[in-house]
């Protein structure tokens, strides 16, 4: 199966080719997948070099002249090294971007803890207004990034390696009921789904699938836990209980519980493979199951 | 918001003194408050196509202040254009004023940018150069004004390196030089930006013909830098 990444360049090169208010901002990461768009529209396919803190204050100057700026590169040097351009040159300029990020918490484990950035949502959510969107399948991808782009708004597409075998029909908002219960609430993040049906067989819980986690589906959560009780647990592939404040803000009315589950914030100083570090943070199905079966066992869910 | 007052009667050069002591109280500035000043006059008086009622059009040319601390003269000139209200300067700096110490975008009209954090005008010059290039608006100039010990600032550098190879030539920076800078770039600030494919002149900064001069030289296929020298800051 291909990648999101895979379609990330060829789904933004149509984008460039049907609208012109449209711009690729690059800093070499992913430059090559450019080359065919940037021949046919050299203005709007813009790769600054090495220099983040540049590709995102230049995204701010396309904005402030009306494009619509797409930026990439790997997560780490897309939100947390040029943190401050993105607080300040989209934030308080009040102009939008749309931020799409690869590489994710540890989409490549033998280039370790530099290429990873499980904190990428959690520094976000230290910011006003932002959009962020996390694909399970690249046909998600594909979907969510044209969502993204519509707009003038800030927003976050998190590409990962990690994904779902199947896509399903998203409409860039909403959490999808997938499964429905009475003990619980699991609420998948994008590409955890896979292995959250896998643990939760048999577990009598509803699960919510998330690939819009802000703003937060605030509603589709109440709604849920109308049936299923309000014992709720996050699986999110970035930083464990990054949502947990949502959570706690939308059920701030009602006893509850939650557990966060997904990355663990100890830097493993692991190389390897994608699947050894899903199993050392606990997110494989047989980790996954034990935690939540423990959870909504020990749980007195109350219903609302 | 209303923009009559200004507008009711030209201010003039002479006027910018009193103008700034409407927020200050104080009748007599000190350089580090005015270094700007002549610089921000030319350029707004002589230099700059846009106007207060203009102030949205897509043509024309962006002045970005990328050095936002002490605003005062940069706030003067804004009034003694019409760009805002004289009667704003009173409230400098207070909880129900647009008028900050650091200038925000979104409370002052004709700002370009919000400013306060030193490094960030210069990246957003270049994509808004980028930008206006890439929606066919070939005449605006873009003009960002940096301090001399702002260029410590790594982003800059990533600015400058990438400015002149792309061929910016609409993109204009003016640095003013009140040999501030804790390390001096050695060899000048100037040859800093030429060795980075601009064009290049240090003037007085206090002299306004010799500021217009070189704010208009020709630079093609370059981004132009004007280091404008005025009296150093601890002197």
């Amino acid at each position: 199966m291909d990648t999101m990444r895979d379609r990330f360049a060829p789904v933004v090169s149509r984008m460039l080719d049907e609208d012109d208010r449209i711009a690729v901002v690059l800093a070499e990461i992913g430059a090559d997948g450019f080359r065919e768009a940037g021949r046919r529209h050299p203005d709007r396919v813009i790769n600054v070099g090495i220099r983040e803190q540049l590709l995102v204050g230049a995204a701010a100057g396309l904005a402030l002249t009306g494009l619509r700026p797409v930026v990439h590169t790997f997560a780490s040097f897309l939100v947390e090294r040029p943190f401050e351009q993105v607080k300040l040159d989209l934030g308080h300029q009040d102009v939008g971007a749309v931020l799409v990020s690869a590489a994710a918490s540890f989409d490549w484990p033998s280039g370790g803890h530099t290429h990873m950035a499980p904190g990428d949502v959690a520094l976000l959510d230290t910011l006003d207004g932002w959009t962020v969107h996390v694909p399970g399948h690249p046909d998600e991808a594909e979907t969510l990034l044209h969502h993204a782009v519509t707009g003038d708004d800030k927003v976050y597409v998190r590409l990962s390696v990690q994904s779902n075998r199947q896509g399903r029909v998203i409409d860039g908002k909403r959490f999808l009921t997938v499964r429905e219960g009475l003990r619980g609430v699991v609420v998948a993040v994008g590409p955890m789904l896979d292995a959250v049906l896998a643990a939760t067989e048999g577990l009598d819980v509803t699960v919510l699938y998330a690939t819009t986690v802000r703003p937060f589906d605030t509603a589709g959560l109440r709604r849920a836990t109308r049936a299923a009780g309000t014992d709720v647990v996050l699986v999110e592939p970035y930083l464990a209980g990054t949502s947990a404040g949502e959570v706690n803000r939308a059920l701030s009315d009602i006893p509850h519980r939650v557990l966060g589950l997904g990355v663990a914030r100890r830097e493993l100083r692991r190389y390897g493979t994608v699947e050894e570090h899903v199993a050392a943070h606990g997110l494989e199905a047989r980790g996954l199951r034990e935690r939540i079966g423990r959870f909504v066992d020990t749980g007195r869910p109350v219903t609302v | 918001m209303t923009i009559t007052a200004a507008e009711n009667r030209a201010y003039d050069y002479d006027d910018l003194p009193a103008l700034m002591a409407r927020m200050t109280g104080d009748e007599k500035h000190g350089p580090a408050a005015t270094s700007t000043l002549d610089v921000l006059w030319v350029l707004y008086d002589r230099v700059l196509r846009v106007t207060p009622r203009g102030r949205d059009d897509p043509g024309r040319d962006r002045f970005l202040l990328s050095k936002g601390h002490g605003p005062m003269a940069y706030y003067a000139v804004l009034a003694a254009k019409g760009f805002l209200p004289v009667d704003w300067l009173p409230g400098f700096g207070s909880y129900d004023s647009p008028l900050g110490h650091h200038p925000d975008r979104v409370l002052v009209p004709g700002a370009e940018i919000g400013s306060g954090s030193l490094g960030h005008g210069l990246p957003i010059a270049v994509g808004t150069a980028l930008g206006l290039r890439a929606r066919g608006l070939h005449d605006p100039a873009v003009w960002v004004l940096t301090g001399d010990a702002e260029l410590d600032e790594g982003s800059n550098h990533e600015a400058i390196a990438f400015a002149g190879p792309a061929g910016l030539e609409r993109l204009h920076t003016v640095v003013i030089d009140n040999s501030s800078a804790r390390h001096a770039l050695p060899g000048g600030i100037a040859a800093r930006f030429q060795a980075a494919g601009w064009s290049a002149s240090t003037v007085d900064g206090r002299d306004h013909e010799a500021l217009y001069a070189a704010f208009t030289a020709p630079h093609p296929g370059r981004p132009h830098v004007v280091v404008a020298r005025v009296e150093p800051k601890n002197a």
